[in-house]
């Protein structure tokens, strides 16, 4: 980010500047703390990072490449990742209209409730998994929930069903493309929507041809996120699929399925060549993320540049998505 | 096409944004908005774009003697020119001048060729031919001001209303385009409304000035008219430096800073407290007195660099007032500071201030 460039020479060019004859960097550290802080991070990186994500490639071709295939290919495995890809499918999506809708009300309009709105999109992040989960199971439970015995009656099953497991996922997603529209919305203003009026563009038209464009990354950007969470959700999915193998279970339960089970099918090296899947899927998100990230970073640049020319504004608005983006990572899986 | 703006009023939550205002611009006119911050100029001008709603039946707007109050922005057919210039910052600046001819419905849109050309000769206009492939975030601001003015010109707007045209930009900058935009507008002829806070700008570009101030329009006229012909307080002191003292009327005279002006145009007024404003060129400096109405005053400080030389001086009272001579004069009185001299107005402007007086002692008596 431009702005952390700034800032780190800064002191550098001061000090320089001031008469001093060694060129000195940002910090003063002594040359050891700074090789133990690094050594610090990357052992801690690799002990908890990239050791685990080896295990899981190791102990998935312990018995070699053919078992890793048949492991993937047992129908149970097949209707795990079928029924990802279907909870995926509907959630992203639906998600993403939302987060379209929520953002572009909270960024363009003025309303009152705005603050409780903005409180209840973060909802998803607070709440525990598994206490989602929960919450649908007691409003749609067959047995005892609000709503199950009647919508049972009707021939229509949630709980312990792929519906269930599709309204869990929407919940748990729900927040993430909204998060990452909302700030840049405000950063952008409705001046370019007024622009766009006044020149005769209807509402279609100045969505289409200026909000949807100047969102675009960090709309991209959002759905990764949100896909990521949608594939890889555990806990809620946990308690409201019923684990019933071949039917709901999706590959984060299934994984677990394999670990735990006794079969001649299951076990661990089993359960980690679905596992693999998963871990190829996460790298597969980092690399796409880091890239809309970059990309975003600089329409967000751009957001504060463009129309006033304020760069310390410009500056602020990019420090303070990069702290909340950190913020939210923290919370997803 | 002519505007009207009759009886509008504009409310947001508890704040009067714009009250009772009503005025005409002459087709081909060129007006300006000015007024300080919160004044309502703003609102005045997004009310005449349709991009704020008048307060429901307060009034209408007419446009060539059309109703256009329940006409969507797009319908109106005005060119606006936003304060931040509100470019479309993913498009280049052809496809940001384009876009009004683009969004039109299929009947009414021109083929791609005559919206290229008409697009060049725009930029051609503005003199930015060779920058039709750039982003906005690769021009200057004075650049993106024209790219935004060719934008607002393609749709051939009836009408075109610019929010602070040159507000962001550097003095120099603003001073070419100010220029600039007076010659543009004497070619193309369009009815324009322009909104700043700047009085030279004001009083420079346009045609009629409307002085605005607290949701309400002081004064409307030719920039000399509004100028020498204050007609309130609030455009005596908004437009330019001036001096104020405290005076009382009486009998057809001004008594103030120890000194009676005649006011013939008072002498029917009762007794009652004036505010009498000075402008500092309309002060004369002398060494001794000469006959003229003055009043004795020592020079505190002396700026001399500029046009005209300015003198800050201190009354007898204690009062700090301030005086502009020609640079020529300055040197034939060789001041400096702490000289002893007779300031004696030319002209003056008397504001009685009958209702504030009352209002005033009733406080001091409570107090």
């Amino acid at each position: 980010m431009p702005m952390s460039v700034t800032v780190s020479n800064l002191p550098a060019a001061v000090s320089s500047a001031a008469g001093h004859s060694r060129p000195v960097g940002a910090t003063t550290e002594p040359r050891w703390v700074r090789a133990v802080l690094i050594g610090v991070a990357v052992a801690f990186l690799g002990l908890f990072l990239l050791v685990p994500l080896l295990a899981v490639f190791v102990q998935a071709f312990e018995k070699g490449a053919p078992a890793f295939f048949r492991a993937l290919w047992d129908p149970d495995s097949r209707s795990a990742v079928g029924l990802t890809l279907l909870t995926a499918a509907v959630t992203v999506p639906l998600s993403t209209i939302f987060g379209l809708v929520a953002a572009w009300a909270i960024g363009k309009f003025h309303f009152r409730g705005k603050n409780v709105l903005l409180t209840l999109i973060d909802l998803p992040f607070s709440v525990s998994p598994v206490i989602a989960g929960l919450i649908f199971v007691l409003i749609f439970s067959g047995t005892h929930g609000w709503l199950g015995p009647s919508l049972e009656h009707w021939g229509i099953k949630i709980i312990f069903a792929v519906p269930g497991i599709i309204i869990v996922t929407m919940f748990v997603t729900a927040p993430f493309v909204a998060r990452e529209l909302i700030p840049l919305m405000q950063a952008q203003g409705t001046e370019e929507e007024e622009a766009a009026r006044v020149l005769g563009a209807s509402g279609w038209q100045t969505f289409w041809r200026v909000t949807l464009p100047n969102v675009k990354w960090a709309l991209l950007y959002g759905i990764i996120l949100c896909n990521a969470r949608a594939m890889g959700e555990f806990g809620a999915v946990s308690v409201v699929s019923g684990h019933i193998r071949g039917r709901t279970n999706t590959m984060p339960l299934h994984v677990e399925c394999l670990y735990n089970g006794s079969g001649a099918d299951s076990g661990p090296a089993a359960a980690f060549a679905v596992a693999s899947l998963l871990a190829v899927l996460a790298m597969l998100t980092l690399v796409l993320k880091s890239y809309l990230e970059w990309k975003t970073a600089r329409q967000l640049a751009r957001a504060g540049d463009c129309p006033d020319s304020r760069p310390n504004e410009s500056g602020t608005v990019a420090l303070e998505t990069t702290g909340r983006r950190d913020a939210t990572e923290e919370k997803s899986p | 096409m002519s505007i009207e703006v009759r009886h509008i009023s504009k409310t947001f939550g508890t704040f009067e944004a714009l009250r009772d205002v009503s005025l005409t611009v002459a087709s081909g006119e060129l007006v300006a908005l000015l007024g300080p911050s919160g004044s309502g100029k703003t609102t005045l001008l997004r009310v005449i774009a349709g991009l704020e709603q008048p307060d429901p039946g307060s009034g209408q707007i007419l446009f060539h003697e059309a109703d256009v109050a329940r006409c969507n922005p797009g319908d109106r057919r005005v060119g606006f020119v936003f304060q931040h210039y509100a470019l479309f910052r993913h498009m280049t600046v052809f496809e940001n001048i384009a876009f009004g001819l683009r969004v039109r419905p299929k009947k009414l849109r021109p083929m791609a060729g005559v919206i290229r050309d008409r697009v060049n000769h725009l930029l051609k206009m503005v003199q930015l031919d060779f920058m039709a492939d750039r982003y906005p975030n690769q021009l200057s601001g004075g650049q993106r001001q024209r790219v935004a003015l060719a934008r607002a010109l393609a749709m051939e707007p009836k009408v075109l209303l610019l929010d602070e045209p040159f507000g962001a930009l550097d003095a120099r900058v603003r001073q070419e385009l100010r220029q600039w935009l007076r010659r543009l507008h004497d070619e193309i002829h369009v009815t324009s409304v322009f909104v700043t806070h700047d009085q030279d700008e004001a009083l420079e570009l346009a045609d009629r000035v409307l002085v605005m101030n607290d949701g309400r329009i002081e004064q409307i006229g030719t920039p000399d008219d509004v100028f020498h012909n204050p007609r309130t307080e609030f455009v005596v002191n908004f437009l330019g430096q001036v001096n104020r003292f405290h005076g009382r009327v009486r009998d057809g005279k001004v008594h103030f800073a120890t000194l009676t002006w005649e006011s013939p145009e008072h002498a029917s007024a009762p007794e009652t407290a004036a505010h009498v404003f000075v402008r500092p060129h309309d002060l004369d400096v002398e060494l001794t007195r000469n006959g003229h109405p003055a009043f004795p005053a020592t020079v505190h400080h002396i700026h001399s660099a500029g046009p005209n030389v300015r003198l800050e001086l201190i009354a007898e009272s204690g009062e700090r007032l301030w005086a502009e001579l020609p640079q020529e004069r300055y040197r034939a009185l060789a001041l400096s500071a702490g000289s002893q001299v007779f300031v004696s107005p030319r002209e003056v402007k008397v504001f009685p201030r009958v209702a504030e007086e009352a209002a005033g002692e009733i406080a001091e008596l409570a107090g």
